[in-house]
């Protein structure tokens, strides 16, 4: 399994943030969901402008597989999304905590940070799905 | 419980993600399904399809037993190998099971069906059999691996001795010989030319090793269901099933209304046809981004239908399907995706033959 780098916060749900200088989140989902959708062919963007609710869904992965919904941990104005991943979806099967990133939301509420997992829990929660 | 084939701690070592497939433990994908596709269609890959069930069945009336019994004509069968695929149907014409039956000699038949549908397909063949003294044996001491793709025949005669070689590599399509202990058969489920091997148990893990080191790329059933679909084949459960009869499910070609020959489900079957069969199964392709999915809404100007196998084609590189639609509803089909009505195109299948898209 890939590391998980440590400047990451986790949903239950496989989603990952991370917190940048200037105020905004990047969103993405996590390499153990990669790995449990297999090749992914088809990511569902928001636009750009749009408004995410913390906990409510915000985009829309596709594998062969199946198709899963991508939760906003966070809630604010959505200021930019990877439209790369429209013509290379396996990105995200290759490098989903780096240019597997889906999109950002500035945020509006910080407080929503508090109920994530850190990256430690996050290994814990995945570790024990596993048994 | 979950069953395991003989060929489970292969999968393991090779590092398959396994899933629960009718009761089965059986390898989705060895790492990427997408990949293993590609591998069959240009080069070789390999199946363990050793949950599906082999039957033999023997008896000196096992043809006419047969001719009650399948849709299509056994009689079709002249020469021994030689295979052909059947519906299996209930009095109401529905499907029991789509399955393939060897002609191997007069007094002798095997058939091969579905992991999935293995009790209820047993019961049934059994208790139909008492009338015709057939006797029905399940080979469970059988494993089968499926050697797909262009280069696949060549791979599988380069780890077979130098007759049996000789003998694999003459066959005709649809055509299966025994030789060097291992029943070898021109058949598939992918679209692509290659060999379906029963091997005994205790041989097969030595011979998937064998193919493996031949360049037979270990393919799992993620891509198996890929392939199967570009080929335009027919899934059990999902495209059709007992509720279905052969008409609704794009199987017309498979059955035989030859004359005077009484199989169960023919009555139903023309009393259907007199009537007017009202659904189709159409091959659907969607242009825009997307993946179609079973159980998806289907919205015709006749009415609506669904999607029944639905998934990313990767030789095409966009999504492709079957669904079942009102009969002779053509244009301005819509699909609807998480309440959004997306066009697409209703083709005639195979969308995938022989290495190249059949569709544009």
């Amino acid at each position: 399994m890939k590391e998980i780098p440590g400047d990451l916060m986790f949903l239950k749900s496989h989603e990952w943030v991370r917190v940048e200088d200037n105020g905004t989140a990047t969103i993405g989902i996590s390499d153990h969901a990669q790995g449990l959708l297999g090749d992914l062919v088809y990511v569902e963007l928001p636009n750009v402008g749009d408004t995410a609710q913390a906990g409510t869904a915000a985009a829309v992965v596709e594998s062969v597989k199946a198709a899963s919904d991508v939760y906003s941990p966070v809630s604010g104005e959505i200021v930019a999304v990877n439209d790369a991943l429209a013509d290379r979806p396996e990105t995200i099967n290759e490098d989903a905590y780096g240019e597997g990133w889906i999109f950002v939301v500035k945020l509006s509420d910080r407080d929503e940070l508090q109920e994530m997992l850190d990256p430690d829990a996050y290994a814990e929660l995945i570790e024990s799905e596993e048994d | 419980m979950t069953r395991k084939t003989v060929l489970n701690d292969s999968h393991r070592a090779l590092g398959a993600k396994m899933v629960d497939f009718g009761g089965w433990d059986m390898p989705l994908n060895y790492g990427s399904q997408i990949e293993e596709h590609h591998a069959v269609r240009r080069d070789a890959g390999m199946f363990d399809v050793s949950h599906m069930t082999v039957v033999d069945m023997r008896g000196p009336r096992t043809c006419e037993f047969l001719g009650h019994l399948f849709a299509n004509n056994i009689g079709k069968l002249k020469i021994p190998g030689k295979a052909l695929y059947s519906c299996m149907l209930n009095a109401d014409g529905g499907v029991i099971d789509d399955l393939i039956v060897y002609f191997i000699a007069e007094d002798f038949f095997r058939t091969v069906v579905n992991a999935s549908t293995r009790d209820k397909d047993l019961a049934w063949i059994t208790e139909k059999a008492k009338a015709f003294d057939v006797q029905i044996t399940e080979r469970t001491d059988l494993a089968m691996i499926a050697a797909q793709g262009p280069n696949a025949r060549a791979k599988v005669a380069s780890v077979l001795g130098e007759a049996a070689a000789a003998r694999a590599l003459k066959l005709g399509k649809f055509v299966a010989v025994e030789a060097d202990g291992l029943f070898i058969a021109r058949t598939g489920y992918t679209g692509e030319d290659g060999f379906e091997i029963m091997v005994a148990e205790s041989a097969a893990v030595d011979l998937w090793n064998r193919l493996h080191a031949a360049g037979v790329q270990p393919a799992g059933l993620g891509a198996r269901d890929t392939l199967r679909l570009e080929a335009g084949m027919n899934l059990y459960g999902q495209d059709m099933d007992e509720s279905i009869t052969p008409w609704e499910a794009g199987l017309a070609w498979t059955i035989s209304l030859d004359e005077g020959r009484k199989f169960i489900g023919r009555s139903a079957l023309e009393a259907q046809k007199a009537a007017g069969v009202t659904r189709d199964m159409v091959g659907i392709i969607m242009d825009e981004k997307g993946v179609l999915r079973h159980g998806q809404r289907v919205l015709t100007e006749s009415g609506d239908g669904e999607i029944l196998s639905g998934t990313f084609s990767p030789t095409l590189g966009k999504a492709i399907a079957f669904a079942r639609i009102p009969a002779g509803a053509r244009d301005a089909v819509r699909v609807d995706i998480r309440g959004r009505e997306v066009s697409v195109r209703v083709v005639k299948y195979p969308f995938v033959r022989d290495g190249q898209a059949v569709v544009a």
